[in-house]
């Protein structure tokens, strides 16, 4: 079972795609660019569509996703953790 | 699936396009006319009003835009035929002028001097003529190059990134080479991914007309905004469905136009291509108002990946929606015409999903209603530049 899907190898993130990700819970991954399987656990519980951090990240980092920046952190974020409006920002506007 | 002989049935039009609907429409040229347009779409029936709140003392760059969107949908190859109704003869005889280049029956109604019971009696008059004269038009067997099919995401969240875009993406992938006249908007959603529409320009002249349309909106942002614009975006409903930036939704709404086209031209609002290709068309990111441009635009069929699930539809433009979120296609499955969320559970390839998408596109031409037309989403909206005078 696929609990999350993650664009390609180096992206910092994995997006949830089943409803009822709870904290503590083992997730299995899908690289999809690559077709390869990673393992995380949840350290929060994680809404449908809503992204885990893969990786720990200080203020100030920036977050990677299909390999292109999507914004900068805010709040610092450990693996397995829930990656959102409340620890990222855009950099432009 | 291989679609270099693929055909579909459509009406051909007076001036060589080919539609997929066969509408007799009502298009009052301001807000004025509404009343006398509903009129006549209750009294002659399989007609079919555009209502709008718009077309008084509208000036410049703005007027122009409402002129070219009106005339652009009257003159739409899914419209058989139009009546034209407007508060006075002046700029209705602008837009039967401008529709008229078509070749298609058309026929205007200025109000003052007759008031509202005349005008319905004459319009209807000449709406009843035409909507006979449709009924008896018959599709022909067309081939594929013959299609216009437009894009526009809304709505999303991440499983639009990474399942219903692509699959527009693979679909687009398969169409480009075939012929088709193709196009994606959304200007200010490009932001974050605007340098990877950059480089997939076919030229540089191309590019730097899309710099020049991409630069021109980011200045209206910067002019109005008040915050970061997090309530708008990504919207509400893009946060709520797990969107984080502006950067994040850009690089998700770009898969839309898959990996192999080339951006072949620029369009300003509601223009209409010159040829075959894919094409840029400089457009707000709001689902009707876009989708409106597409339609005044010529396209004849349009792909709406949701994740969150937009409701949306247009009077004469199908929409087919398709969604990869699970739970949406669960809780709002009357609206999705194409299943796509097996990609999610990789019980479906992105080549059997965008086969998917193309399946229902030619049942859709043929003449498969959409979920949104069986629905009634007939949202036309137009977009306005500025205030009137």
């Amino acid at each position: 079972m696929i609990h999350f899907v993650v664009h390609e190898e180096g992206d910092g993130v994995g997006v949830v795609v089943v409803e009822g990700v709870k904290a503590g819970q083992e997730l299995s991954g899908w690289i999809m660019e690559d077709d390869k399987d990673i393992e995380v656990t949840a350290r929060n519980d994680i809404p449908i569509g809503h992204k885990l951090a893969l990786r720990d990240y200080r203020e100030g980092d920036t977050v990677i996703k299909y390999g292109v920046d999507i914004g900068k952190v805010v709040q610092p974020i450990r693996k397995g953790e829930h990656l959102h409006v409340h620890n990222v920002k855009t950099k432009r506007w | 699936m291989n679609l270099s002989n693929s055909t579909f049935f459509g009406y051909k039009r007076e001036n060589g396009r080919i539609g997929v609907r066969n509408h007799v429409i009502v298009l009052p040229v301001d807000d004025l006319s509404n009343a006398a347009a509903q009129a006549v779409e209750s009294s002659i029936k399989g007609t079919m009003a555009l209502p709008h709140p718009y077309g008084r003392l509208q000036f410049g760059a703005d007027l122009d835009l409402h002129f070219r969107t009106l005339i652009g949908t009257g003159s739409n190859p899914n419209v058989a035929a139009v009546v034209v109704i407007g508060i006075e003869d002046g700029w209705t005889s602008r837009v039967v002028e401008g529709i008229q280049k078509t070749g298609k029956p058309v026929a205007g109604f200025g109000i003052e001097q007759h008031g509202d019971h005349d005008t319905i009696m004459r319009a209807s008059k000449a709406a009843k003529e035409f909507v006979q004269w449709a009924s008896e038009l018959r599709r022909e067997e067309r081939p594929l190059k013959d299609l216009w099919v437009s894009t526009k995401c809304g709505e999303s969240d991440t499983t639009s990134c990474c399942g219903a875009n692509p699959t527009v993406g693979n679909a687009f992938n398969k169409l480009y080479p075939n012929g088709a006249t193709l196009v994606f908007g959304e200007t200010t959603e490009l932001t974050g991914g605007e340098h990877l529409v950059a480089a997939r320009c076919r030229n540089d002249d191309v590019r730097k007309k899309f710099q020049f349309m991409f630069d021109r909106y980011q200045q209206v942002v910067e002019r109005h905004k008040t915050s970061d614009l997090m309530d708008s975006q990504p919207t509400k409903g893009n946060i709520e469905g797990g969107l984080t930036t502006i950067e994040e939704k850009a690089l998700g709404n770009i898969q839309k136009i898959g990996r192999k086209c080339l951006v072949d031209g620029v369009l300003d609002k509601a223009e209409t291509p010159t040829g075959p290709g894919l094409w840029f068309m400089d457009s707000s990111s709001a689902a009707a108002e876009m989708v409106t441009l597409c339609a005044a635009s010529g396209y004849v069929v349009h792909f709406f990946p949701t994740g969150q699930g937009n409701v949306i539809g247009n009077p004469i433009l199908p929409v087919i929606k398709l969604c990869a979120n699970p739970r949406t296609v669960r809780t709002m499955s009357e609206h999705i015409d194409v299943d796509v969320s097996g990609l999610l559970r990789k019980e479906m390839t992105p080549d059997q999903a965008g086969d998917k998408l193309l399946e229902c596109m030619f049942r859709t031409a043929n003449g498969r209603l959409t979920a949104a037309e069986a629905l009634g989403h007939r949202e036309f909206v137009l977009t306005r530049l500025y205030e009137s005078a």
